[in-house]
């Protein structure tokens, strides 16, 4: 007459199942800004890389408050957001963190005309605060002693992370290819390596726990980020606007606040 | 004897319409994703050094973390399911904490606890381990997040052990290890295979916990869905072909350790 434990079992389990499953992506870019009433029309959409986002805030303001056009913004990972865009998403504008992302978006014919770069970041030595790994120069890192931690090579942290090494001559042997710039810092930040490869903008976000060691060659393997309006844009003029607004002089500013370096001279 | 739960003819028509929508709900996905693959490109993709290396690398530590989820959640469920003492419901609460935790802040709770500047960090630099970037730390998350799963199963086995059943071995004059051996364990067996299978399948789909404490590093650390979520960066292809590995290993594994006749068990 007795049932097996297992048929009561199970939908508890599947439900728990279910719930712990939820957080298992990272950042899956959602829309940051309100959706605007009736009054004011459409938003802009724009979709821009994870490590642009704070420095974007102010200049959606400066950009509402000039045109009355609200902008809807996405940030993400750059391949994320170029998946949701190639899986139809709308967009208006397009900043992803490197060119090969751009590219891949032009391949697909997803860009209505040439990119324009907004701006460019190097890569720098972080080590957590206190360096306890003593560690100097690029070379250091070659010793294996050292826990160190870089971006895969798949991931564009990773890629300049590479050329940059050959570069200086140096051989690295990372204790771990981290799958994103986020996560390199994460160790670091930790303790739980002794140094890792993250762009300045990303050193600078970390604040004390960080200290931050400049790589001379670096200033050669810039990493830039183009910005274009997308082919499927319902408001090209507006996100041409927003581009605009970027080269500007306040949106040059705020980016070289944000540790950003300047666009022409990463054109150059 | 046979008397099934849910006899066909007892069941509402209605109950067919939600229930058709979440099978659809759950296959179409996967059924989409099929459709995805390149069957020409599917050998090379799945047979490059990297996948091999990610395939290999999450059987041995989903094994591994199922066995330790065995060893250690079995007791376990066993402790709690006799607890009479004070705050052993809330000790039950605490356990089954890392089934609702974003496994990400499992990561993060292992990096303080295993990591260099963790709570036993010094003590293990002492004794020489070195848990850091090591398939160790796979383990250890793995485990960490799959073992309530053992826990919830077996203890829920435990509760349909008739209690007469017992107290006529040990009238008999069995000992405690003796009923637990002859008795307890053979009656909670689908139990404790549905807690393998679901501690398995959790430690195989580890993703969060495991890049926040143990790192990724192909051969050491970079399991299969470590390796699918850095394909997607260039090869997206690859990641599908990889994802699709992934639920074969996952249909097998579960066709394998079901019990073997189902409806034995609802007997």
């Amino acid at each position: 007459m007795r049932r097996s434990a297992r048929t009561r079992l199970l939908p508890g389990a599947l439900l728990l199942a279910l719930l712990s499953g939820c957080a298992n992506a990272p950042d899956s870019g959602a829309p940051d800004a309100d959706t605007p009433d009736a009054e004011t029309g459409q938003p802009l959409r724009v979709l821009a890389a994870a490590s642009l986002q704070e420095v974007m805030d102010p200049l959606v303001q400066e950009f509402t408050e000039r045109t009355g056009v609200p902008v809807q913004l996405s940030s993400g990972g750059s391949a994320d957001l170029l998946s949701q865009l190639t899986q139809g998403a709308p967009g208006d504008l397009f900043v992803p963190a490197d060119e090969p992302t751009m590219e891949r978006a032009q391949d697909a014919s997803l860009i209505r005309q040439d990119p324009s770069v907004i701006a460019s970041n190097t890569l720098v030595i972080a080590v957590p605060s206190g360096n306890p790994g003593r560690i100097g120069t690029l070379a250091d890192l070659a010793d294996p002693q050292h826990a160190l931690v870089l971006c895969a090579p798949q991931v564009p942290c990773g890629a300049v992370a590479q050329q940059l090494a050959q570069a200086a001559d140096v051989t690295l042997a990372p204790d771990s290819e981290e799958l994103a710039v986020t996560d390199v810092l994460g160790k670091v930040r930790s303790a739980e390596a002794d140094a890792g490869l993250v762009y300045s903008t990303d050193a600078l976000r970390a604040g004390e726990e960080v200290e931050t060691i400049r790589i001379e060659e670096a200033a050669e393997f810039p990493n830039r980020y183009p910005a274009a309006v997308l082919a499927g844009a319902e408001q090209p003029e507006l996100a041409a606007e927003f581009i605009e607004l970027l080269l500007s002089e306040s949106g040059q500013s705020a980016l070289e606040q944000a540790g950003f370096g300047p666009a022409s001279e990463a054109s150059g | 004897m046979s008397r099934r739960p849910t006899g066909g003819a007892a069941l509402p028509r209605w109950v067919l319409f939600p229930a058709a929508a979440a099978a659809v709900f759950i296959l179409l996905p996967i059924f989409a994703l099929l459709t995805r693959i390149e069957l020409a490109e599917l050998p090379r993709l799945l047979s490059s050094e990297a996948a091999l290396s990610a395939l290999w690398l999450s059987l041995r530590t989903s094994v591994t973390a199922t066995l330790l989820c065995t060893v250690l959640g079995v007791p376990l469920a066993l402790v709690l399911s006799h607890a009479t003492f004070r705050g052993s419901g809330i000790l039950r609460t605490l356990i089954l904490l890392p089934l609702v935790l974003p496994p990400v802040i499992g990561g993060i709770a292992l990096l303080n606890t295993f990591g260099r500047q963790g709570l036993l960090g010094e003590s293990l630099e002492l004794l020489g381990v070195q848990i850091a970037f090591s398939t160790a730390a796979v383990v250890l998350a793995q485990t960490f997040v799959s073992l309530p799963f053992m826990v919830i199963a077996v203890e829920s086995a435990l509760r349909g052990v008739q209690k007469e059943v017992m107290e006529a071995a040990v009238v008999d004059g069995a000992g405690p290890t003796q009923l637990l051996r002859s008795i307890v364990l053979p009656l909670i067996l689908p139990g404790l295979a549905s807690g393998v299978v679901l501690a398995f399948a959790r430690s195989l789909g580890e993703f969060g916990a495991t890049i926040a404490f143990a790192g990724s590093l192909q051969g050491v650390t970079r399991t299969l869905p470590l390796e699918i979520y850095l394909q997607r960066e260039t090869d997206p292809d690859a990641a599908v072909a990889l994802s699709v590995l992934l639920i074969l290993v996952a249909v097998v594994v579960i066709g394998l350790t079901r019990p073997r006749s189902a409806p034995d068990a609802l007997r």
